[in-house]
């Protein structure tokens, strides 16, 4: 089996899942220029409501069909998400709109913390084991081993990132989710509700997390109430290393940082001399975040300055 | 003698040719004024002299040494001191501590003297709020002293520019349409204000769109238009300039 | 109601013989306080006390970092764990070292305040969301490899951490252990308590004369305009460097008291939400307001203590059980009041008073 194959790979399927995340922190950037810190545990409440309903409807409909249940679990989790965004932009960052910068960064760690913790309280500190639906299967592919659920991932997030990117540039939506990134003001003279956009952008970004969260509980098979926390962080990483503010961007700053952590991990050993470890692979996200907004805080694709404050 | 040479000053923004080949010389103890139509280039240029921006090519020689490259704070204190077009006080520091910042530069208590609270250090501090209340004084605001910036109305707040910028005991003073958003009677005292100063040995650089104040009160006008300089002279004789009044089409000079 | 009390404060400060009967009070109150405490609710809120005191310092200190300069810091934690590491390695049996505490001491604070300037100078073109972020990031780099710097070569002992760390000691005297004084018994709860307090007064004073001071204007007027700032010739890079460095340093000494009082640290107690929490401790109380962020830091300590041992026994009274864990429940509340605050109080629960005479009467008669 070839090594550096199989790190691209699952690079890929990592970064697919950045990418997905990063999607929502790049659309509330754009358009509200917010950190929305709480971003990760979106993902995570979107991991556990759809294991619980797929728990429930495992042992009260054994017989169902795995792909219904699936899709059951995911629609629901999909609509909690979407709930939970827009209470959290209504209750604690519109009120906040016209506040100085640093208290919405505040209350968006609040609800962080918020989340994490109704989360432990409801589904305990302890790891879950996300229950086997399909019967995985493993491929071969240029030499490296994919599973049927990576397959699924990869799919999953190709169709989603382009079914975004078509609604922002050619709907009627889009071009008004567009035209309040530029500027609210004009574009509330220009007859659009730009409170309604921005709820559809903060619930759209939900939308994707809990599709995210459920991607990542496949993969992993187990969730925890704090997965998304550090998640969110490297989505955020993601978007920041495309260019906040840039659709395209966040997906290809995803699929970087998933590949840059993936092959990374595998490679640090032989580079530093055996000195660091693979225990070292959350550094990459850290030390990719800083030296881009350090030196190009534009990201690769960004037009935006960082100097925002 | 000149205070402050500016020889072939350019400067870019993606294309636009913001300054073009800009050269003026500012003397010592005059009234300059800097006028032209709206986006010729008059806050570009004092960014350029303030060292906000770096200018792409061209010089900037005050008294004897060269600015050029120097950044804002290093201009401020080799003796260039501004005010903002949109005024930027510290808003939540009272009037005093506004104009006791701007003596930052003039004066060294470190942390170790501020920590062990020393006796230079107490000494310095009572200069600094004697100098201060005297500049308060002399721009007329010394009653508002304690209080918070952001309650001044907003002559006063321009007037509190005035004296920060002052407190850092400038040889040039850059004021960036300081009249803008006052009354008659409002800039009637500004422009007493700016001729004391001027009297005290502070030349004085103005931008401004009044241009009845710029005519009353400057030694020499130059004026910019499409970021080229086309006239520069003693007021009278840029009124009547051809091409400073084609530059101002439809609206003739007073 | 609220104006009568003002009235009754601005009388009670302005009446020179009310407020020296009023320190007098205070001293005797703090300096009887452990025994009082000790006496009723028992030792273990003496040992609280302690660990409010040095959350107390650490406050302090980012409250210079985020409150003065308006540099938001949110891996701030880092330097604490310098400061708490310093003092592990050079005074536990890990290397065999055993240095005295007035010779770590300087060394931490040292050290932390390098950290504080290497950390701080990339970041200095940063502002607002985007220096938070990066912060966070150095915290959490730090954090790493605290956790994994137990090889090749064992520096930190890794995720089992340090154990065994000397304690203060004084002419020999072991300060955790109880001593007899004039007929009256001090725990070592009750000695780090007076030495805590002593430097905690310490650390007031040097904030308050920083605020006051030359270079307390200059950070304010960074916080409040950085590019005005730079036009009154102050050199905002030096400024917001000395800031990282001095908060860093009270990070660091309140680290390596934590390390001595506690006697063991791993990399858990500098975790991300360890950041948070100090943060917590400044915007609660009231940003860039020392008294306030005093106030902050220990109601945040001691209140979820309150709450971790009365949650069980009220829940097991009023529902025969215990639904939610204590340790969660106190963690709910915080990011609830994080919340709250911003929404209801943004300038938190006691905010800096406008600084009213910053002239002395005595010069403007001049």
């Amino acid at each position: 089996m070839d090594i550096f194959a199989q790190q691209i790979l699952n690079g890929l399927v990592l970064g697919s899942v950045y990418a997905l995340v990063a999607l929502g922190y790049t659309m509330v950037y754009g358009i509200l220029g917010l950190i929305n810190f709480a971003h990760g545990e979106v993902v995570m409440i979107g991991a556990m409501i759809a294991l619980a309903v797929v728990s429930i409807l495992l042992s009260a409909f054994p017989e169902m069909h795995p792909l219904l249940t699936i899709l059951l679990a995911g629609v629901s989790a999909i609509l909690v998400c979407m709930a939970l965004a827009f209470l959290i932009e209504r209750l604690a960052y519109r009120p906040l709109r016209n506040a100085p910068r640093l208290a919405p960064l505040i209350t968006a760690i609040g609800i962080s913390i918020l989340l994490q913790n109704i989360a432990m309280i409801i589904w305990g500190r302890k790891y879950k084991t996300v229950p086997q639906i399909f019967p995985t299967e493993t491929f071969e592919l240029f030499g490296a081993s994919i599973t049927s659920v990576q397959i699924f991932i990869i799919t999953i997030s190709a169709v989603l990132m382009t079914g975004l990117l078509v609604i922002v540039h050619f709907t009627k939506l889009g071009r008004a989710m567009r035209a309040t990134s530029e500027s609210q003001r004009v574009a509330g003279l220009m007859g659009i509700n730009v409170n309604k956009i921005i709820s559809v952008t903060f619930m759209m970004g939900a939308g994707l997390a809990a599709v995210a969260g459920i991607l990542i509980a496949g993969n992993y098979s187990v969730v925890h109430y704090s997965m998304g926390f550090m998640l969110g962080l490297k989505a955020f990483t993601a978007a920041v290393l495309g260019g906040i503010g840039n659709l395209g961007g966040a997906v290809l700053g995803g699929l970087l940082l998933g590949l840059i952590e993936s092959i990374g991990a595998g490679y640090i050993g032989d580079l530093t001399g055996g000195f660091l470890g693979s225990h070292y692979q959350d550094v990459f996200a850290f030390v990719v975040l800083i030296v881009v907004l350090v030196f190009r805080p534009t990201g690769i694709m960004g037009e935006r300055v960082s100097e925002r404050a | 003698m000149p205070l402050l040479e500016l020889t072939g000053i350019n400067k870019n923004f993606g294309g636009i040719q913001a300054l073009n080949d800009v050269s003026l010389t500012i003397n010592k103890g005059e009234i300059y004024g800097l006028i032209g139509p709206n986006g010729a280039g008059k806050t570009t240029l004092f960014n350029v002299i303030t060292g906000v921006y770096l200018p792409d090519n061209g010089g900037i020689k005050f008294g004897t040494r060269s600015i050029v490259g120097r950044k804002p704070h290093q201009v401020a204190t080799a003796g260039i001191a501004r005010t903002f077009q949109n005024i930027r006080l510290f808003q939540n520091m009272t009037v005093m501590e506004n104009v006791m910042v701007g003596m930052h530069a003039k004066t060294s208590t470190g942390s170790f003297g501020a920590i062990f609270n020393t006796k230079s250090a107490r000494l310095e501090e009572k200069m600094i709020q004697i100098q201060s209340m005297k500049w308060l004084d002399y721009v007329g605001i010394l009653k508002e002293a304690d209080n918070l910036a952001c309650n001044l109305s907003y002559g006063d707040q321009r007037r509190l520019e005035i004296a920060r910028a002052l407190a850092t005991r400038p040889k040039l003073l850059a004021l960036d349409e300081p009249a803008a958003g006052m009354n008659a009677t409002e800039t009637g005292e500004l422009k007493a204000l700016i001729q004391t100063i001027r009297t005290d040995g502070v030349s004085v650089l103005l931008i401004e769109h009044d241009v009845k104040l710029i005519m009353n009160l400057c030694d020499r006008v130059a004026v910019l238009d499409y970021g080229q300089k086309i006239a520069e002279d003693v007021p009278k004789l840029v009124q009547t300039d051809p091409k400073v009044i084609q530059a101002y089409i439809g609206g003739e000079l007073p | 109601m609220k104006h009568f009390v003002q009235d009754l404060w601005r009388k009670f400060t302005g009446n020179k013989r009310a407020l020296f009967f009023g320190y007098i009070f205070l001293f005797v109150a703090l300096a009887v306080l452990p025994f009082l405490l000790s006496n009723t609710v028992g030792l273990t809120w003496v040992r609280i006390l302690d660990f409010a005191l040095i959350y107390a310092m650490l406050a302090l200190g980012l409250n210079i970092v985020v409150g003065f300069a308006g540099l938001l810091d949110l891996g701030y934690i880092a330097f604490y764990a310098v400061g708490a590491y310093t003092w592990a390695l050079l005074a536990s049996p890990q290397f065999d070292l055993h240095l005295p505490f007035w010779a770590i001491l300087p060394i931490g604070a040292g050290m932390a305040a390098l950290f504080g300037v290497l950390l701080g100078a990339p970041t200095l073109r940063l502002r607002g969301d985007y220096l938070a972020i990066v912060t966070l990031g150095f915290g959490e780099i730090i954090r790493i490899f605290l956790n994994n710097l137990d090889h090749p070569i064992n520096v930190t002992n890794g995720p089992i951490g340090i154990n065994k760390i000397d304690p203060i000691s004084i002419g020999g005297a072991d300060l955790t252990r109880t001593h007899e004084l004039l007929g009256v018994s001090f725990s070592g709860a009750h000695t780090y308590y007076y030495v805590l307090l002593t430097l905690l007064f310490m650390t007031v004073v040097i904030c308050v004369r920083l605020e006051k001071s030359r270079i307390g204007r200059a950070w304010l007027a960074i916080r409040e305009d950085e590019l005005a700032a730079q036009a009154m010739g102050i050199n905002t890079r030096n400024v917001k460097l000395l800031a990282f460095a001095l908060g860093a340093m009270f990070g660091g000494i309140a680290g390596g008291l934590f390390a001595s009082l506690q006697g063991f640290v791993s990399p858990e107690s500098f975790g991300l939400l360890e950041s948070i929490m100090v943060l917590c401790m400044v915007v609660l109380g009231g940003m860039g307001h020392v008294y306030g962020v005093l106030l902050g830091a220990i109601l945040l300590t001691v209140l979820p203590e309150i709450l971790r041992s009365t949650a069980s026994p009220i829940q097991s009274t009023l529902f025969g059980d215990v639904y939610i864990d204590p340790e969660a429940l106190r963690m709910l509340l915080f990011g609830l009041a994080l919340i709250l605050v911003m929404l209801i109080r943004p300038t938190g629960l006691w905010p800096s008073p406008k600084r009213r005479t910053s002239v002395d009467p005595d010069i403007a008669k001049d």
